[in-house]
């Protein structure tokens, strides 16, 4: 079974799972330190978990080979919502 | 299935822009009220359901590949990192109750604990799916249907971890 597992796992998804963790630390990081500015950290800290969601979705649920309008809708969801996350956060200064 | 994920994601998305409206009237308050969460809870489920999403995509895999007891071990796996998620929740809850920092208390904590009560909800029901998942990983031969569910069910679970990553953002990290 392990040389099963390692087949399956010697494959871009285990690398996509590695990139999240990191990214996952470096936002704690980021967010729970007071060095950076509070905007600049937040909008890093948004845009990192937003991107975070596109991998999994194009990784963990297979949008990569999806049909493309699914494959849009999902991008339009996470290019949208980020956007209007992080200007509601900007704006309200 | 995939009218569903996008449905409960736009849902989300709505109460993510509530959240971020109410916390831009009163942003000192929200500052504050974060300061008494422990980070860390929210950074160790994020991790457990990011590993638990891997081991979910090594079941399908395998699935497809016809072997089923490492479908069933990695199903199993996903299911213990979704059981760990809630029992950390639940000794968030706790601390936070003990401590009285109840829903009731102020906005801050009304949709903190509104927000991650409904994605618990959500990942019960993930975990329901897997079951599902699981038990049908037993058999030798899947029928189109069958293969529909797990492709359908286990995308639901890789749901529950991005609203989790999203929520972890906001309502943690967000200063």
């Amino acid at each position: 079974m392990a040389a099963q597992l390692g087949s399956i796992l010697r494959n871009r998804v285990t690398l996509v799972w590695l990139g999240l963790v990191v990214a996952t630390m470096a936002s704690w990081t980021i967010g729970t330190e007071h060095g950076l500015h509070a905007h600049l950290a937040t909008t890093i800290v948004l845009l990192v978990a937003f991107i975070k969601v596109r991998f999994i979705g194009m990784y963990f649920m297979e949008l990569r080979d999806a049909p493309t309008p699914l494959r849009a809708l999902f991008e339009g969801y996470c290019l949208v919502v980020a956007t209007v996350l992080i200007v509601m956060y900007l704006v309200a200064g | 299935m995939w009218v569903f994920i996008l449905g409960d994601m736009s849902v989300f998305a709505v109460l993510f822009g509530v959240f971020m409206t109410y916390r831009d009237k009163q942003p000192a308050l929200y500052a504050q009220q974060q300061l008494e969460l422990h980070r860390s809870f929210g950074a160790i489920n994020t991790l457990l359901l990011l590993t638990s999403s891997l081991a979910v995509v090594v079941g399908v895999r395998a699935i497809r590949r016809g072997l089923h007891r490492l479908a069933r071990a990695s199903i199993a796996a996903a299911m213990v990192c979704g059981c760990a998620f809630l029992v950390n929740k639940y000794l968030e809850w706790s601390s936070l109750l003990i401590h009285h920092h109840k829903p009731q208390g102020n906005d801050f904590f009304m949709y903190f604990f509104v927000l991650t009560g409904l994605h618990a909800f959500h990942l019960i029901l993930g975990m329901g799916v897997l079951v599902a998942v699981f038990a049908l990983a037993r058999k030798p031969k899947l029928t189109k249907g069958q293969v529909a569910f797990v492709e359908g069910g286990t995308c639901f679970w890789h749901m529950v971890d991005l609203l989790w990553v999203v929520l972890f953002a906001l309502l943690y990290l967000v200063h």
